[in-house]
C-alpha cells in the first residue's frame, strides 16, 4: 500500500502543476498526516490512560504492569548487564531459524519440483505435517536434542520449514509454463530452466515466503524458549509469569514486538532492493 | 476480443457469399463454385516464383501425433506430408485443436512425432536444435532482466555469449530500433517493441527457420497490423525460413508464401494456397489490399468451415 503511494506521487510530479492538481496533492497530503496522527495518537493514548490507571490504583499496577514501571524494569535489567544477553540469544535463534527455514525450505521446494515423483510422494507426508500443531513436537526434540539453543532452533524451523516449501512450491508451479518452454526452445537443460526462469521468477514469492516466515520463526523461538531455555526474551516472559513479576512480563513482550517490527522492516528493505528495480 | 472481431468477419463475408452464389438456386450455386478460387487447385512443387529450384529446408514425412491421456488417447495431427523450402514463409491455418502448434512442437524437436519423420536440413530432429528458433504467443521477456540480457537469453542458455555475439546482439537492437532502450527493463516498452525485442532474442542465436506460434495474437488489432510488418521486413531482410501458425486468415495470406489448411482433430492437410500475387516490395499491408485477397480468403474461410 505504501509502495504504491510512493510511485503514485512520482509521477505527479513530473506533470505539470494545475491548481485542481495541487488540491489534489494537498488532500493526499492531509490524509497522510491525520493518518499517521492517529496513530501516534491512540499509542500515546492508550500509554497515557495505561499510566494513569495504574497511578490512580484503577488497575492493580502490580498485575497490570504500567509504562514507567516497565522502562525502569528495562532500565534495572540494562543496568544489571543481562538485556542485551536476553536479546542477544533470542535475536540470534530467530535469525538463524529464519534464515535456515527459508533456504532449507527452499531448497527442498526445489527438489520437489524437479522430481514429480518425491512431490507424489512426499504429498500426504507434507499434508499432515503442515496441519498438525507444531508446538506438540517441542517435547520430543527436548529430549532428543537436549535443551537448549539447537533445541530451540529445530523448534523454529518445524514451526516455519513446511508453510515455506509449500508457499514456494505452488509460486514454483504458478510460472507460465510458456516462459520454460521458450527456455526449452533454446536447448536449455532442467538445470538451466530452473536458473534461468524458475528462481527468478519466483523471487517475489520467495520474499513473501520470508514475510511469513518472520512471524513463524518469533512463534517457533519463544515457544522454544518456554519450554527449555536459560536466557531470552521468552524467558524472561515465562520467569516472569512464574514468579509473578508482570513488570518483566510486559518489558520482554513490549522489546519482542520491536525486535519483530524490525526484523520485518528489514525484509521490507530487502524486497524493494531486490525487486523495485524492475516493478516501478 | 479476436472472437469478436472474427465473428464480424463471418457475418461479412457469408453474407456476401450468400448474394454471390444465390444460395437457394442450385444452378447459381454450380456457377459459384465453377468461378470460385477455391477450384484453381495449387499444385505443390518443389519450385516457387521464378521456377528456381528451392532447397528444402525442413520436411515432414508422414508424421502422426497421439497423445496419451487417462482418458484415452488423443490423435492430434495424421499423415503430414510437408516440404518447407528456404527463404519460404509458410503459414499453417486450421480450425482450434487441429493439431497446429503440435506441428511447431514437432519441428521444434520438443515433442518426438509417435509415427514417421521431421528432417531438418535432412537430418532427423531428435531435440530442440539451433536451427530453429521459436516465437511464443507472448512475448515472455523476463520482468527481471533488461532488454539486452533478454536478448542474449538463448546465446546463456546455449553457453554461446561471446564478444562477437554480444556485438551481433547490439546491431541487431541498433537496426531495429531498440538501442535505446537495452538497459530498459521489458514493462517500460510498449507492446509492438516488446514483440521486436522477443523476436531479436530469437534472432541473435542466428537460427535458419523460425516458427511463430500466433505470435501476434496477444496484440491489439491496430499494434498487430503494423507488427505484421515489421517482423515481416525483419524475417526477409535476415533470410530466414518461417513457418508460422495462426487462427487470422487475412494474417496468414498478408504474410506468407503459402498458406497450409488442416482440417479438424485428427489435423491432416487440407490444401494448399500459393500466395503470388507479383508485388513489388511486398509487405502484409499491401497484400491485403490485393483485390485476389479477398477470393483467397473467402475461400479459405469456406473450407475451414467453422460453425459457430
Amino acid at each position: 500500500m505504501f509502495k504504491f503511494r510512493g510511485s503514485f506521487k512520482d509521477e505527479l510530479s513530473l506533470q505539470t502543476v494545475s491548481k485542481e492538481h495541487q488540491e489534489f496533492l494537498r488532500n493526499v497530503q492531509r490524509q497522510k498526516f491525520l493518518v499517521r496522527f492517529t496513530q501516534i495518537l491512540i499509542l500515546v493514548l492508550a500509554l497515557g490512560l495505561w499510566e494513569l490507571f495504574a497511578t490512580l490504583k484503577i488497575v492493580d499496577p502490580f498485575i497490570t504492569s504500567s509504562p514507567s514501571r516497565v522502562l525502569k524494569t528495562i532500565s534495572n535489567l540494562y543496568l544489571e548487564g543481562v538485556l542485551l544477553r536476553h536479546i542477544y540469544v533470542t535475536c540470534l535463534e530467530t535469525i538463524i531459524g529464519f534464515m535456515l527455514g527459508t533456504v532449507l525450505g527452499t531448497l527442498i521446494a526445489i527438489i520437489l519440483w524437479w522430481s514429480e515423483f518425491i512431490s507424489k510422494v512426499a504429498e500426504p507426508y507434507l499434508v499432515i505435517l503442515n496441519s498438525l500443531p507444531k508446538i506438540a513436537l517441542g517435547p520430543i526434540f527436548i529430549v532428543w536434542i537436549g535443551a537448549g539453543s539447537v533445541a530451540i532452533i529445530v523448534m523454529t524451523l518445524a514451526v516455519s520449514l513446511i508453510v515455506t516449501i509449500l508457499e514456494v512450491l505452488n509460486g514454483f508451479l504458478a510460472i507460465d509454463k510458456d516462459k520454460i518452454k521458450l527456455v526449452q526452445t533454446f536447448g536449455g537443460t532442467k538445470f538451466q530452466v530452473m536458473s534461468k526462469v524458475i528462481l527468478p521468477a519466483s523471487l517475489p514469492t520467495i520474499i513473501s515466503a520470508l514475510k511469513i516466515n518472520v512471524g513463524m520463526s518469533w512463534v517457533g523461538v519463544i515457544v522454544g524458549e518456554f519450554l527449555v531455555s536459560k536466557a531470552g526474551l521468552g524467558y524472561l516472559i515465562v520467569y516472569g509469569g512464574q514468579v509473578f513479576k508482570l513488570d518483566l512480563v510486559m518489558s520482554s513482550v513490549l522489546i519482542l514486538s520491536i525486535a519483530a517490527a524490525l526484523m520485518y522492516k528489514g525484509v521490507v528493505f530487502l524486497e524493494k532492493r531486490l525487486i523495485t528495480t524492475y516493478r516501478d | 476480443m479476436i472472437d469478436r472481431k472474427l465473428k464480424d468477419n463471418i457475418n461479412y463475408h457469408t453474407a456476401k457469399s450468400v448474394k454471390e452464389c444465390g444460395n437457394t438456386k442450385k444452378v447459381a450455386m454450380l456457377l459459384f463454385l465453377f468461378t470460385s478460387p477455391c477450384l484453381l487447385k495449387y499444385t505443390v512443387t518443389g519450385k516457387l516464383k521464378g521456377e528456381r529450384t528451392l532447397k528444402t529446408v525442413v520436411e515432414l514425412q508422414n508424421i502422426g501425433m497421439k497423445y496419451q491421456s487417462l482418458n484415452g488417447e488423443i490423435p492430434a495431427v495424421e499423415n503430414i506430408n510437408l516440404k518447407i523450402y528456404e527463404g519460404e514463409f509458410v503459414s499453417i491455418v486450421g480450425p482450434s485443436g487441429c493439431g497446429k502448434t503440435t506441428i511447431l512442437s514437432l519441428i521444434s524437436g520438443l515433442l518426438a512425432p509417435t509415427t514417421g519423420k521431421v528432417l531438418i536440413d535432412g537430418e532427423e530432429v531428435t531435440g530442440p536444435s539451433k536451427k530453429v528458433g521459436y516465437m511464443l504467443q507472448k512475448d515472455h521477456l523476463f520482468d527481471w532482466r533488461t532488454i539486452r540480457q533478454n536478448v542474449l537469453l538463448g546465446l546463456e542458455i546455449q553457453k554461446a555469449v561471446t564478444s562477437s555475439a554480444k556485438a551481433y546482439a547490439d546491431h541487431l537492437l541498433k537496426t531495429y530500433g531498440l538501442i535505446d532502450f537495452a538497459n530498459k527493463y521489458p514493462n517500460q516498452l510498449s507492446g509492438g517493441m516488446r514483440q521486436r525485442a522477443a523476436l531479436i532474442r530469437t534472432l541473435v542465436t542466428n537460427p535458419q527457420i523460425l516458427l511463430l506460434d500466433e505470435a501476434f495474437s496477444a496484440l491489439d488489432y491496430q499494434t498487430r497490423l503494423a507488427v505484421n510488418d515489421d517482423i515481416y521486413s525483419i524475417i526477409k531482410k535476415e533470410h530466414k525460413t518461417a513457418i508460422m501458425v495462426t487462427h487470422d486468415i487475412a494474417e496468414s495470406i498478408s504474410m506468407s508464401d503459402r498458406v497450409i489448411v488442416l482440417t479438424s482433430r485428427p489435423g491432416t492437410i487440407k490444401s494448399v494456397h500459393e500466395i503470388n500475387f507479383e508485388l513489388e516490395d511486398r509487405t502484409p499491408l499491401k497484400t491485403r489490399k490485393v483485390p485476389k485477397f479477398q477470393q483467397i480468403f473467402e475461400c479459405i474461410w469456406k473450407e475451414l468451415d467453422v460453425h459457430v
